[in-house]
């Protein structure tokens, strides 16, 4: 079952008397349990998709179904509750509130939430987040000290908090070299092996490839969509370490 | 949304943005302070030269020397040499409704008692002048007419001259040296209480008025006549006769403008309350700058963070804050600050006025009426700038308002 489907979804930005058509009629189906991320040129409108899967934009025509639910027809309030409860959101800049700690703004989505959690549930499960991705003894951090790697893996905890059906990425390591950025899709890994459906933007084949599925948009259109055996980021990383020491030797042979 | 989150939501932010928080609550704490301390000694002159006026006596009516335009008045003028000492007695003479009338001249003198230096206002008044002023005495007593015939040397003294040349002792039977003059100290005057203004009104030092002429003074005219008339009824009728008599004794053909002015206590006070309200109004256009100023000032403040403010709500609506929410937050923000603003003010407001009124020996009134409408236009500048951009990013879609630059 398609917890994502798409039909005929346009998006259309008007600035004056120019109109750009970013996406022009896009047709897509993502199953529950997936890790796929999409790519293209820049200017191919993949963030202007991931925009609106994330319901922070509308589309211009078109129908969108989210876990089962018409989600183009809800008022701002529903929208609302769906990017607090269903949908986790990384972007690429991070996003974070400024002179905060980290574990403020891990618990910022459950202030917004319904459910009526107490202070103290609020307290743990945002530190729960911290945990997995591996930041608690950084809880207390404000984001200007803390590495970009750390800056977005405080970000991706703060998406998970609420424990959302699918986690929304938008170039989530466009900002961060590539040993964090195999880090942090490591993060990406684990979570989606416990069922967590997770779509990412990204320009780079590299990070795609440790993806299932690989959607290619170009000018508003999807061009292509693979299936592909995912490299595994843990592998990767641990070919890392030997790769460094194969530098470091060919350094002392020279 | 959680409602106890709202107020910590917004108590965070404020701490977040330190700076912000202090500089908004400066622009209202001195907008504020401003406009109570001006409105605050404006009104106290006010309502001080209306006491005043009040302590000239009753039934009080004041002759001027040369002619005044009306309006014109001031209360310490005496610059025409045309009353003479002989119009006074006239006056009290010959016009039956006046039962007192006193030639007043004053010089600003050094009083000397031992080592001890005090520079006060000499008045020289006829025996009946604490009648005219219904200002009675503490201990000793006043001249009588006798004494101001032979233009004895006695004085009567208030209660600063006391504190300042005796350090609090009796003065009485005591003698002071005024340019060389001695002069025997007979009676101290009940003092006027405790306001600012009667600490000032204390600092008299009364003698008769020919003592005064002959041997003080140097001058020959009166610098204004207090005449006491026997009831409120008769003001206006003695109002006339004194005109009459003394345009007789002046020898002023029909054709001549009087040389003089006669004015009622009410005439003075009317043109003393203009003139007080005149600096009122002053005094409350420079508040109104000040506030003015202060609301550029948070609303500086305010726009240059609206980037940061956008962003931020672009973020909150992101992971699922709904527009109240948000609303709300800002809201309690921008009202709490003005409310800490406010208090600020007014503490600092009554802090100044007293500080003023104290060392500048100026009175002061406090106005609940200018301090509402300081509080209330700080607030309003406090709560439209800190919220309206709030307001306007909150109805973006999340992603514009996260995108703003
Ligand atoms: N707010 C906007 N107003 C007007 N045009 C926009 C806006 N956002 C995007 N566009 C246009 O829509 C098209 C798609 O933009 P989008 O940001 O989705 O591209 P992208 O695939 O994410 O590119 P990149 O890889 O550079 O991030 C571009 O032509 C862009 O100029
Ligand atoms: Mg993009």
């Amino acid at each position: 079952m398609g917890i994502v489907k798409l039909h005929k979804i346009t998006r259309t930005y008007r600035t004056g008397t120019v109109a750009v058509d970013a996406l022009r009629g896009i047709d897509l189906e993502i199953r529950e349990g997936v890790f796929a991320s999409i790519m293209g040129a820049s200017g191919s409108g993949k963030s202007t998709l991931m925009n609106i899967l994330g319901c922070l934009d509308q589309p211009t025509s078109g129908t969108f179904h989210l876990d089962g639910e018409d989600v183009s027809t809800f008022t701002k309030n529903r929208l609302a509750n769906v990017r607090n409860r269903t949908i986790g959101f990384v972007f690429q800049s991070f996003h974070l509130l400024p002179r905060t700690s980290a574990l403020e703004n891990v618990e910022l989505p459950l202030l917004y939430s319904d459910d009526h959690l107490s202070w103290k549930d609020i307290h743990n499960r945002a530190m729960n987040a911290l945990e997995i991705v591996g930041l608690a003894d950084r809880a207390k951090h404000n984001p200007n000290e803390l590495s970009g790697g750390q800056q977005q893996r405080v970000a991706i905890a703060r998406a998970l908090v609420t424990e959302p059906k699918i986690l929304l990425a938008d170039e989530p390591t466009g900002n961060l070299d590539s040993r964090t950025s195999l880090e942090i899709i490591d993060i990406f890994q684990t979570l989606n092996r416990e069922g967590l459906t997770i779509l990412m933007v990204t320009h780079e084949s590299d990070i795609a490839r440790f993806s299932e599925r690989i959607i290619t948009l170009r000018d508003g259109l999807i061009i292509s969509d693979k299936r592909v055996e995912p490299v595994q980021a843990q592998t990767a990383l641990e070919n890392w370490k030997e790769q460094d020491a194969v530098e470091i030797e060919n350094e002392v042979t020279l | 949304m959680k409602v106890s989150a709202v107020p910590y939501v917004a108590f965070k932010a404020m701490r977040r943005n330190r700076m912000r928080t202090v500089l908004t609550a400066l622009g209202i704490v001195i907008g504020v302070a401003a406009v109570i301390t001006m409105v605050g000694l404006g009104q106290g002159a006010s309502s001080e030269v209306q006491e005043q006026v009040n302590r000239l006596g009753q039934n009080v009516v004041l002759v001027f020397p040369g002619s005044r335009q009306l309006g014109g008045v001031s209360i310490g003028g005496g610059s025409a040499n045309t009353l003479t000492i002989e119009d006074a007695h006239a006056i009290r003479d010959e016009i039956p409704e006046v039962v007192a009338a006193s030639p007043e001249v004053r010089s600003q003198r050094v009083v000397v008692y031992g080592n001890r230096n005090w520079f006060t206002r000499i008045y020289g008044q006829s025996h009946d002048y604490l009648q005219i002023r219904q200002w009675p005495i503490e201990s000793g007593r006043m001249y009588n007419e006798e004494d101001v015939d032979r233009a004895a040397l006695v004085a009567v003294v208030g209660q600063t001259i006391v504190d300042e040349l005796f350090e609090g002792s009796d003065p009485i039977g005591e003698t002071v040296r005024v340019r060389g003059l001695p002069l025997e100290i007979i009676g101290v005057l009940a003092p006027k209480g405790m306001s600012l203004m009667g600490s000032v009104q204390d600092d008299i030092f009364i003698v008769p008025y020919t003592t005064a002429f002959q041997r003080i003074s140097g001058r020959s005219h009166a610098m204004v006549i207090n005449v006491q008339v026997y009831d409120q009824e008769s003001m206006t009728i003695a109002q006339e006769k004194i005109t009459d008599l003394l345009r007789e004794r002046h020898r002023l053909a029909p054709y001549q403008d009087d040389d003089f002015t006669v004015q009622t206590q009410e005439d003075v006070a009317e043109a003393a309350t203009e003139t007080s309200r005149i600096m009122t109004v002053l005094l409350a256009s420079i508040a109104g700058v000040s506030l003015f100023v202060g609301g550029i000032g948070i609303m500086n403040v305010m726009l240059v963070s609206v980037t940061e403010r956008t962003r931020e709500v672009g973020l909150r609506l992101a992971v699922g804050a709904k527009s109240p929410d948000v609303l709300l937050q800002f809201l309690i923000e921008a009202v709490v600050l003005c409310l800490l603003g406010g208090i600020g003010g007014i503490i600092l407001g009554v802090i100044t006025t007293e500080l003023i009124a104290t060392y500048a020996g100026w009175p002061a009134l406090f106005s609940t009426e200018a301090m509402i409408v300081a509080v209330g236009v700080s607030a309003a500048v406090g709560v439209f700038f800190g919220f309206y951009p709030a307001w306007k990013a909150s109805r973006l879609d999340p992603i514009v308002a996260l995108r703003t630059e």
